[in-house]
């Protein structure tokens, strides 16, 4: 009660009550919160990207021609922050090519394309972990790192990274994010509601593989149901020390730092993670996929989509085989005529504008909202001059003054978008959501880091190069005098009187010496870059 | 095109225009109040400023080649409104149209329209108007309906002839010198009987104050800021519609009360009661519409909150220790100034530092 009277002033700008400071609340348009979650079949052809995840991307194991299984890994992870990738179902390799993923750049990405034959024959190398307590936390990361899973909320970080220990900051608190704040996605929500003892027991796992004494379900107040039957379902597991917390529905509160906030009470330092402040976020959807990981065996290779929007003439919560081609999902749905139809990969406060209609379905997918174009509010917005309301001021969870910001990152000052904290900004969109004079600000944001980013790559490269340039100089300046050494040395041999070279030659040698002083610098730089 | 695929992909709704129009809204009460004080006279002012200054957005917009259809956002008829309602009831109609054209040229065009402009365009318009013609900006026009009044029957505002031959014509035309159907506001008042040692009780008492009629709007002073309840009506509508937030208003208001009631319980004899000076002059008009301006007000929380607090603190000042009787618009011009530096000092605690 007081803190929604707080947050209803902007109290809660001044002092912070607990909750995440800002926020807004959109019309939620859950519509899909009642359809049970339908299995559906097989697309005649799967796209399985090489890079569903943040990282490197990885090499195919497979050739075209080849047979699969169903859970057979087809590309393996390639460094460290890196997720596999595993066949979604039997059948045969057709292609290794470039091809459409869902990126608003709309550009091609490597691609593995399978054939299903019909059968969905499993690969049964993989033995289900059923008593995972009793098993080394290590490997139970590694069977997660196997599984190829990544953060199924959106963020596709990795998960088993997230779950390394570190002896100095131990997690005590794994916060299981059922919140769901984004407008229209119900995929988490009826997780919760059908497979309540899976994402409990993949919850377990994680508390058991990072050692942590307690557990979280954070849900927003909208979904009682599902907080019914999670308080259920601990119960019944006999888990005391998990508990369900109620929040405040309001977006963005199934963000990880601002879900931290109202849970602990605590922000995680700039620059930190959310470890240092003895906290690991899971989303609904990855703990069920750990828990298929762990305890079926079964590595991740489906998972469930909110099919929501305006053009959709049978909204639904379905179970997707990745890779599905994102078409022929809209089709099981009853929307098959994509023209002047707006896609939206993920909901509709971050989601991604997708350029191209045929796409494959990837793990990052949480919802895939269709919109007739008319209806699409980034479609028809004019940008006005700000009138400078502070509304973007008040609503921002991250305490930025984005109108200042905006300004800037427009002009291309991007030292002075620093300056106001250009890389705390967590892309939420509550600023647009609110600006009286439609301007993009968040489109400004996105657009200032990118240039950062290149401008920051330019830099180091022609550093780089600078170096380069310099030691091969030194490398010439010296060889020459080595030269010039020897020859004067044989002169010496040859006619003793002829000393005033002599000793421009040793001249030469010193500025030699302290050239290749300065080279292998030079050298030891690039070794660490 | 590029913008379209940037998310959000919705929105709340909200516009200029609908904040505009909701300010205009708000405003209705106080003019309306207006008319019941000052008939006819109230209504031609507001429609000639209204028009004015939407006529003068709109040939600015023509002359510098942009869009005209922006005059639609509400903006240029807001200025004209608030314009008309601090200017006293009896200005002749050409003065109040030299104010139009300052408030949109001057003050908001020259700098680049909408969003860019320092000042509040009307009550920069209105100090141009205070320092070009002191006398007319100061004599306000004898209310109807004022109770002190009764004795003394003013000109029948209700008369639509009347009214129209004083706005084009002036008091001339109706035989009369401006000073013998115009008063001191109650402000003027204890101004002037403090250059004769006269206290602000003592004032108060021989001016028949009465905190019920100047919260009611039943005394001189300009068209709109006379009655604190139907100002409040507004600015309560503006909260609830979260077109302004209460931290201008509140801070504004709380620190001229507090003030005022500081140095009333010193000397009680000299220095006025909070109170009256919360309800005298245009302190309700201006925290709740003029500082409020979006445009030239702070962005953050904080930094409004200091900006109201500086607006009560001059306003208290100039009132009780300068040279005009009234200091609400200097302050938040002044304080307008400040903005640049407020917003840059006082933002918002940046997430996890
Ligand atoms: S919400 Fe929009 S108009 Fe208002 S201050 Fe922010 S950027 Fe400017
Ligand atoms: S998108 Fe960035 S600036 Fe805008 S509200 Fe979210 S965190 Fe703040």
């Amino acid at each position: 009660m007081l803190p929604a009277l707080f947050e209803r002033f902007g109290l809660n700008q001044l002092w912070p009550t607990g909750g995440f400071p800002g926020g807004v609340h959109p019309p939620e348009h859950k519509i899909t919160a009642d359809s049970p979650i339908i299995e559906l079949p097989l697309p005649p052809q799967l796209i399985l990207p090489l890079k569903q995840h943040i990282g490197e991307i990885c090499a195919p194991l497979v050739e075209v021609g080849q047979h699969v299984l169903r859970g057979q890994k087809i590309a393996k992870s390639q460094g460290y922050v890196s997720a596999s990738v595993h066949a979604p179902t039997s059948g045969t390799v057709v292609g290794v090519q470039d091809h459409a993923v869902p990126h608003p750049s709309g550009m091609g990405r490597p691609c593995l394309m399978i054939e299903p034959d019909g059968e969905d024959r499993p690969d049964e190398s993989r033995a289900p972990i059923s008593d995972y307590r009793n098993e080394d936390p290590a490997l139970i990361r590694e069977r997660i790192r196997m599984s190829g899973i990544v953060g199924l909320g959106g963020a596709v970080f990795p998960t088993f990274i997230k779950m390394l220990r570190d002896q100095r900051h131990p997690v005590q608190t794994v916060i299981l994010n059922g919140a769901e704040c984004e407008p229209y996605l119900t995929c988490d929500h009826r997780l919760m509601l059908e497979h309540a003892h899976d994402v409990l027991r993949g919850m377990d796992v994680i508390m058991h593989a990072v050692n942590a004494q307690n557990g979280v379900v954070a849900i927003e107040d909208n979904k009682p149901d599902a907080i019914a039957v999670m308080r259920g379902a601990i119960e019944a597991a006999g888990m005391d020390n998990v508990e369900v917390r109620t929040l405040p529905t309001r977006y963005p509160q199934g963000g990880e730092k601002q879900l931290i906030q109202t849970i602990t009470g605590k922000q995680v330092p700039e620059g930190r993670l959310p470890l240092h402040v003895g906290v690991l976020c899971q989303n609904v959807g990855t703990a069920k996929a750990i828990h298929d990981a762990v305890c079926l065996g079964v590595p991740l290779i489906k998972r469930v989509v909110t099919i929501s929007g305006d053009a959709v003439p049978n909204p639904a919560n379905v179970c997707v085989r990745i890779g599905t081609p994102i078409p022929f999902v809209l089709a099981q749905c009853g929307l098959e005529d994509l023209n002047d139809v707006r896609l939206i990969h993920g909901g509709p406060m971050m989601g991604e504008r997708l350029p191209r209609t045929h796409v494959p379905l990837v793990k990052s997918t949480n919802g895939i909202l269709a919109f007739h174009r008319q209806s699409l509010y980034s479609e028809q917005a004019v940008e006005e001059p700000c009138i400078r309301c502070g509304h973007c001021v008040e609503v921002c969870p991250a305490g930025l003054v984005p109108n200042e910001l905006a300004w800037h990152c427009r002009n291309d000052q991007f030292d002075r978008g620093q300056d106001y904290n250009l890389f705390d900004c967590i892309e939420c969109g509550c600023c647009s959501y609110v600006c009286p004079s439609h301007i993009p600000l968040v489109h400004y944001f996105r657009y200032a880091k990118g240039q950062v980013a290149k401008i920051e790559k330019e830099r180091a490269f022609a550093e780089l190069s600078k170096a380069r340039s310099e030691a091969r100089d030194n490398r010439l300046a010296r060889e020459q005098a080595e030269r010039a050494a020897r020859r004067s040395k044989v002169r010496k041999q040859h006619a003793p009187a002829a000393d005033k070279a002599a000793k421009t030659a040793e001249k030469k040698t010193d500025e030699g010496k302290t050239g290749e002083g300065k080279t292998e610098a030079v050298k030891k730089e690039g070794d660490k870059a | 095109m590029t913008l379209l695929i940037s998310s959000p992909h919705a929105h709340g709704g909200d516009s200029i225009r609908a904040n505009m129009l909701a300010v205009i809204l708000a405003l209705l009460p106080a003019a309306g109040v207006a008319v019941y004080l000052f008939g006819w006279l109230a209504l031609f002012l507001i429609v000639l400023c209204m028009l004015a200054c939407m006529a003068t957005e709109w040939g600015c917009l023509k002359l510098m080649k942009r869009p005209t259809d922006r005059i639609g956002d509400g903006s240029a008829a807001l200025t004209g409104l608030l314009l008309a309602l601090t200017l006293p009831a009896a200005v002749p109609w050409w003065m109040a149209l030299i104010g139009c054209v300052a408030a949109i040229v001057l003050a908001k065009q020259v700098y680049g329209g909408l969003g860019h402009n320092p000042f509040n365009p009307a009550l920069a318009a209105r100090v141009v108007l205070l320092i070009s013609f002191p006398l007319h900006m100061t004599s306000w026009l004898m209310p109807m309906h004022a109770p002190m009044l009764i004795a003394i029957p003013p000109l029948n505002l209700y008369d639509f002839s009347t009214c129209w031959q004083l706005f084009w014509f002036g008091p001339e035309a109706l035989g009369k010198g401006l000073d013998a159907i115009t008063m001191a506001s109650p402000l003027g008042h204890v101004k002037t009987e403090w250059s004769r040692g006269i206290g602000a009780i003592e004032a108060l008492r021989n001016y028949d104050y009465s905190y019920l009629d100047a919260f009611l709007g039943r005394e001189a002073g300009s068209l709109g800021e006379t009655s604190a309840l139907a100002l409040l009506l507004g600015g309560i509508y503006l909260l609830a519609r979260h077109t302004i937030t209460w931290h201008i208003p509140l801070s504004f208001i709380a620190t001229v009360y507090v003030l005022a009631a500081l140095f009333n319980a010193v000397n009680p004899e000299h220095f006025a009661p909070p109170l009256f000076h919360v309800l005298a002059g245009g302190l309700v008009l201006g925290a709740f519409f003029m500082a409020t301006d979006p445009v030239s007000s702070p962005v953050t929380p904080r930094g409004q909150l200091i900006f109201g607090i500086g607006c009560g603190i001059l306003t208290w000042s100039i009132r009780t220790f300068g040279g005009y009787p009234e200091g609400v618009m200097f302050s938040i011009l002044l304080m307008n100034c400040a903005v640049p530096l407020i917003d840059h000092y006082f933002r918002p605690r940046v997430y996890g530092k």
